[in-house]
């Protein structure tokens, strides 16, 4: 034996090449997409206000489909809640836009936001407190999820409660919290959450300014989660989430705390959820309590399941090519949408197992 | 009490008035090779469950060197250096050999340090030192999955043999497999104990005569017999009751 010998597997280095190869091309094509948007409009290489919106959105779900298959794809974790953290951090980033609205409301009232004077109360409750600061409601859009997720998967996995009872349980959060926040008492705006928002960071929203800005910065976030998601699973932590996911009791009898291992991963996760969210509010200008909507979290997890759970690729390339198919869907056939979402999940389930990339990468089964 | 010298004396144990074991006697050398065998219902999976804490003896003693393994819970006792091998291998097959065995190594759990974890000097020896031992060198870059079923034993084995045990308890360890793969087990065990003891307990009278050590011969709970192969298998209690049906 050569003294190089490492723990790595054999690759085919073709293939993963290519992937690498298409993923960089990927991501080197969205940066443009803003500077493209500056050309005149009658050039061939224009790019509308929409495409460049639309594809800002679409990053801001491959961060929440990283998230979701670091937890599922790695470690075994199947949440279908991930949409209530990717609906917290963007309700924690509304709450500072909403603040810094400020007079320029429909009742011009400086502290509070319309829909609070609306319901006539008189001052802001506590917990608005400290969310004019942008660094603080950054904060608190990952310390939010990070928390409530800290919760769940602490009594969760103290009890051992794994596969699908812990699926079922994470649907039930997030429908709770789809109907807590409905409520107009909570605080939150109601059924009509927020909107209307003006700007961030000095920048006047609903510029192709700012649209450029938000989107770079989405861009970036997307490429930090990803180096920090490819950090994790090439460590040693990495493997023990896979063995925790093909065999959590064989861990456990080596020494390992599995509940501490998967609630690390799972907050973490949530974190990265949460972050996601609060990049979506400002780039689509609205926040209401749909985004807690069970259906929401299952579409993430279809994404994953398509692009191919248990590679980092395998979640961007599974939120992007589901998206641009439901937006080319629903452009005409809005109806049909939810029987070929249907369809896509039994149809991977069945037939490609390891999503897209299974297609691309044979040996590698990771 | 010799370190590292297993002792069982007046060992019995009564499931509902069935007893399993009745009054079982044993002494394992530090360094030595032992097989058990017996016809089911012997007691010998009990007798593993004694010394590894998953069941508690009704009356005897149970130790190792100084310490009372009826006084200690299974991680206790697993820390104390004794390690088992059940008999269905659980490896993880997503993982390459090497990463089954780093798994294994002995070093910080918390997932903070498995984050930050590399793979240093010392540590990689001692892994390529337990590949060579196993006989899975070649099949280091390889995944779990693709082992054989005899391979996959060996690495279970081996990373058994990464948490450095003084005693190694092996359950079946040649079922199913073929019978070169049984040779090699035998000289894989032959090589392990001598550092360390080994108790094997198998059914293969052909693996244990390749063994070549001590045989024990259980039968209703309590020791039938005891010696080299040749002499227990013209033992005319052992033929009677194992070897003659």
């Amino acid at each position: 034996m050569s003294a190089t010998v490492t723990g790595a597997p054999r690759l085919r280095p073709s293939r993963a090449l290519i992937l690498r190869g298409l993923l960089l091309a990927g991501l080197a094509l969205l940066a443009l997409l803003p500077v493209l948007n500056r050309m005149p409009a009658e050039s061939a290489l224009y790019v509308s206000d929409f495409v460049v919106s639309v594809s800002g959105k679409w990053i801001c779900y491959a961060v929440l489909a990283l998230a979701i298959d670091l937890a599922w794809g790695y470690a075994g974790i199947l949440s279908l809640g991930h949409g209530a953290f990717f609906a917290l951090g963007g309700y924690a980033m509304g709450m500072h836009l909403m603040r810094l609205i400020g007079p320029r409301g429909v009742y011009g009232n400086p502290v509070l936001p319309d829909f609070m004077v609306f319901l006539g109360w008189k001052e802001l409750p506590w917990y608005w407190w400290g969310f004019s600061s942008f660094p603080f409601a950054l904060l608190m859009a990952l310390v939010v999820p990070g928390l409530l997720a800290g919760v769940v998967g602490y009594l969760a996995f103290r009890s051992r409660i794994t596969g699908v009872y812990f699926s079922i349980i994470t649907q039930a959060m997030t429908y709770a919290l789809m109907l807590a926040f409905f409520r107009n008492d909570m605080g939150f705006g109601g059924n009509n959450g927020f909107t209307d928002f003006k700007e961030l960071l000095g920048l006047p929203l609903n510029t192709a300014e700012a649209r450029a800005a938000l989107f770079y910065a989405a861009l970036a976030v997307l490429a930090g989660a990803l180096w920090l998601c490819r950090h994790i699973t090439r460590s040693k932590l990495g493997r023990v989430l896979v063995a925790v996911r093909d065999a959590e009791s064989r861990v456990r009898f080596l020494g390992y705390d599995t509940t501490q291992v998967k609630l690390a991963v799972f907050v973490l996760s949530a974190m990265l959820a949460g972050l996601a969210g609060a990049l979506y509010v400002p780039l689509i200008g609205i926040i209401n309590p749909g985004e807690f909507s069970p259906g929401n979290s299952i579409e993430a997890v279809i994404w994953v399941a398509v692009g191919g759970r248990g590679t980092l690729v395998g979640a961007l390339l599974g939120a992007f090519t589901v998206n641009a198919a439901k937006t080319w869907l629903t452009s005409f056939a809005p109806d049909l949408w939810l029987f070929v979402l249907g369809g896509l999940f039994v149809a991977v389930t069945l037939f490609l197992p390891r999503g897209l990339v299974g297609l691309l990468r044979k040996d590698d089964s990771r | 009490m010799k370190p590292g010298s297993l002792y069982l004396d007046g060992v019995s144990v009564v499931f509902d008035g069935f007893r399993a074991l009745n009054s079982l006697s044993l002494i394992i050398e530090p360094g030595e090779l032992r097989a058990i065998i017996g016809p089911n219902g012997a007691g010998k999976t009990t007798m593993m469950d004694i010394i590894t804490g998953k069941t508690r003896p009704t009356e005897g003693t149970v130790s190792f060197g100084d310490h009372d393994l009826t006084k200690l819970d299974e991680a206790a006792i697993a820390n104390l250096g004794i390690g088992r091998k059940f008999q269905k291998p659980t490896v993880f097959d997503a993982l390459t050999v090497f990463e089954n065995l780093e798994l294994a190594l002995q070093a910080p759990r918390d997932p903070w340090s498995c984050l930050r974890w590399g793979l240093g000097q010392e540590a990689r020896r001692r892994i390529e030192a337990v590949l060579a031992e196993i006989g899975l060198s070649e099949r280091a870059r390889d995944r779990a999955a693709i082992l054989s079923h005899g391979q996959r034993q060996w690495l279970e084995i081996g990373m058994l043999l990464m948490q450095d045990p003084q005693l190694l308890l092996v359950d079946e360890p040649v079922a199913g497999m073929t019978d070169q793969e049984t040779e090699h087990t035998a000289a894989l065990l032959r090589r392990i104990a001598g550092s360390r003891s080994v108790v094997v307990v198998e059914h293969d009278l052909e693996f244990v005569r390749a063994l070549g050590q001590k045989v024990t011969v259980l039968c209703e709970g309590s020791v039938l017999s005891e010696g080299s192969i040749d002499h227990v298998q013209s033992d005319p209690r052992v033929i009677e009751v194992y070897l003659g049906r």
